[in-house]
């Protein structure tokens, strides 16, 4: 007696090929472009925005034909998505690319290295060195105060905070993440305007300024880190007889320290392009200012604003100052995540 | 260096709720004690009250006593701290530092407590505790990886290492062994019958073959309800909770009539 086979499973369904899709693009990029100049309409944004819908539809449809309502369904979302991801990337291209653009015309180790003391009217030398030293100092007084004070309270908030003084604190810390930065400039002017008087100006009031606009986001994000520790690592601490300080220190924070630095460093970015609290703080002068703790200084975004305003070659000099202050933020982001591989958790086998 | 733990009388509270209630109860030294029972009847609760471990959690305390080596774990100025550091423990799911290397999880309870110790000591350290674990010939060439980097059975037994690394006098164990497989259960049995030679254990465990043949004395913790608090119902000679329990109740679960 013979046994019948079983019969082989089979699923067969119809794909488009690899290249279809490019195809059916070049297709709608065709036709758009064709129908936009006869009709006149043809930019490059109508062009963006036409072919993209052009092309959702003739891929749905194209798919639908071949594989399928489950299939076109897939390509669609594929569409959209992608879609909005090139929208998203757009704005942050073309901004890189205008920054560039016109930086690198001035931007230059003269640049780098000269301030602007006799430069008047028309001349095009001229630099950023005392503004990048004003942005250090600022930026760092900034730091010092609110990386110390953002890192305690948020360990006071993970670790030690209960009830009523815990919600208290977020609560404050909340609306604190929304100070306007002026308002930020006028506390920290005034503060200083009743202990020292009027004609008192130092890079350390405008690093009290900022300290009050970055501190909320320390808290914030090293407070978010901290509650990512899984609470079986402080158990097993404790379980070996650690003390409470001492394993926040060396296994709550060490475990969470790559996710603190990054988060220092993002709440850096934030402020160190902050013009207004400078303005009426730290306010503005041609030549370098060694001193944090007397005397004008000049700071990048200050320099951005006043040379852009003066306009001719000062403009010039703007977008270069302004490409200085974008690659000291990606300077800053490249040693916070230098500092993130070198700390974080090995996992892996 | 292993002591026995007399338990008269424990309330254990999560703040207003009674999660256990009225343990009396002997861990003999240099012996494996069982603590079994359905989920929830409180066998974690009990087990985190032995080394302060309870109080951890916020708005929860104990009242009742615990009395080892003629002190009392829970009078009034003993630091938790140090009974931590007499009695051991290791969890359920395995959890070593995810930032130290293997040799650093061994060393965790000397170098967490900021205390020095020469580099032949370490050394020494290390190679004894996990030769204890029966870890040492699986990890010895590969020291300063990532503790995360074993696999589940063996993360659990460099947990057991870190427990014994400090000497404690006691070790209690939360179901060791049910995040792993069954090799690895096995292994870790094989080694609470070796670790029992020189500590007090006490093991929670789910799994009633399990509790006989690891252990030499088994308690069983039951529970009437949800909302109610767990007791201790019986305590006996292994052998004698698994042959003739007293306790309609215990007999009941032992037969996994329910539970
Ligand atoms: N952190 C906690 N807070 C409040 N109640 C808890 C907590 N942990 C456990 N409980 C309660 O205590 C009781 C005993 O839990 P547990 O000791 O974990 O049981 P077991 O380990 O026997 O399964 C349960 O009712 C549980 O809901
Ligand atoms: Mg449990």
């Amino acid at each position: 007696m013979s046994v019948a086979a079983p019969p082989v499973p089979t699923r067969t369904y119809r794909r488009l090929p690899a290249w279809a899709p490019y195809a059916v693009l070049v297709a709608s990029l065709a036709v758009t472009a064709g129908v936009l100049t006869a009709l006149n309409g043809f930019t490059i944004a109508s062009m963006f925005f036409v072919s993209a819908i052009v092309y959702a539809v003739a891929i749905t449809a194209t798919s639908t034909a071949v594989e399928g309502r489950r299939w076109a369904t897939d390509r669609l979302a594929t569409t959209l998505v992608t879609f909005a991801f090139l929208l998203a990337v757009i704005p942050l291209i073309s901004l890189l690319w205008i920054v560039i653009g016109d930086g690198v015309e001035r931007f230059g180790p003269t640049f780098l290295t000269t301030d602007m003391v006799g430069i008047f009217g028309s001349m095009v030398e001229g630099g950023v060195a005392h503004a990048i030293v004003g942005t250090v100092y600022v930026t760092g007084i900034a730091g010092l105060i609110s990386v110390p004070l953002g890192i305690f309270t948020a360990i006071y908030l993970v670790e030690y905070g209960r009830g009523p003084i815990k919600r208290g604190i977020t609560l404050l810390v909340d609306v604190m993440t929304g100070i306007p930065s002026i308002v930020a400039g006028l506390f920290a002017y005034t503060m200083f305007l009743v202990i020292f008087g009027p004609a008192y100006k130092a890079a350390l009031i405008g690093g009290i300024a900022l300290a009050v606009l970055m501190t909320p986001y320390v808290i914030r994000s090293v407070e978010e880190m901290l509650k990512l520790v899984p609470n079986e690592l402080r158990e097993a601490s404790y379980a070996l007889g650690v003390p409470k300080w001492l394993t926040i220190v060396k296994v709550v924070l060490r475990t969470a320290v790559a996710g603190i630095t990054s988060g220092i460093m993002i709440a850096t970015a934030r402020v160190i392009g902050e013009t207004a609290p400078l303005l009426v703080t730290v306010g503005t002068i041609q030549a370098m200012n060694w001193n944090p703790f007397d005397g004008r200084i000049e700071t990048l975004p200050v320099y951005v604003f006043r040379q852009y305003a003066q306009g001719g070659p000062a403009a010039d000099r703007a977008w270069a100052a302004a490409l200085t202050l974008l690659l000291i933020v990606m300077l800053l982001n490249l040693i916070g995540r230098l500092v993130s591989k070198f700390f974080s958790p090995k996992g892996g086998r | 260096m292993s002591k026995r733990i007399d338990v008269s009388d424990l309330n254990v509270y999560y703040g207003d709720f009674l999660a256990v209630e009225g343990v009396n109860m002997t861990i003999e030294a240099r012996s494996v004690t069982a603590l079994i029972g359905p989920s929830g009847c409180g066998k974690s609760t009990f087990l985190r009250t032995l080394n302060r471990m309870h109080e951890v959690i916020p708005g929860a305390y104990v009242k009742g006593k615990a009395v080892m080596d003629g002190k009392d774990l829970y009078a009034p100025h003993v630091d938790p701290v140090e009974v931590r550091r007499q009695i051991g423990m290791v969890f359920q799911r395995p959890n070593p530092f995810p930032t130290m290397s293997i040799a650093d999880n061994v060393l965790a309870g000397v170098k967490l407590n900021n205390r020095r110790i020469s580099r032949s000591d370490a050394a020494d350290m290390v190679e004894r505790s996990l030769t204890g674990a029966n870890l040492w010939n699986e990890v010895k060439d590969r020291l300063d990886k990532p503790g995360s980097s074993l696999s589940g059975g063996q993360q659990q037994r460099l947990c057991i290492a870190r427990a014994i690394a400090v000497q404690p006098e006691v070790l209690l164990m939360d179901e060791p062994c049910s995040a792993l497989d069954p090799i690895s259960t096995l292994a870790i049995e094989d080694l609470i019958h070796e670790l029992k030679n020189d500590y007090t254990i006490v093991i929670v465990t789910h799994n009633m073959q399990q509790a006989a043949r690891v252990s030499d004395r088994t308690g069983f913790f039951n529970i009437e309800g949800t909302g109610k608090p767990g007791h201790l119902i019986e305590m006996d000679d292994t052998t004698t909770m698994f042959s003739s329990p007293s306790q309609k109740a215990t007999e009941d679960y032992i037969s996994g009539r329910f539970g």
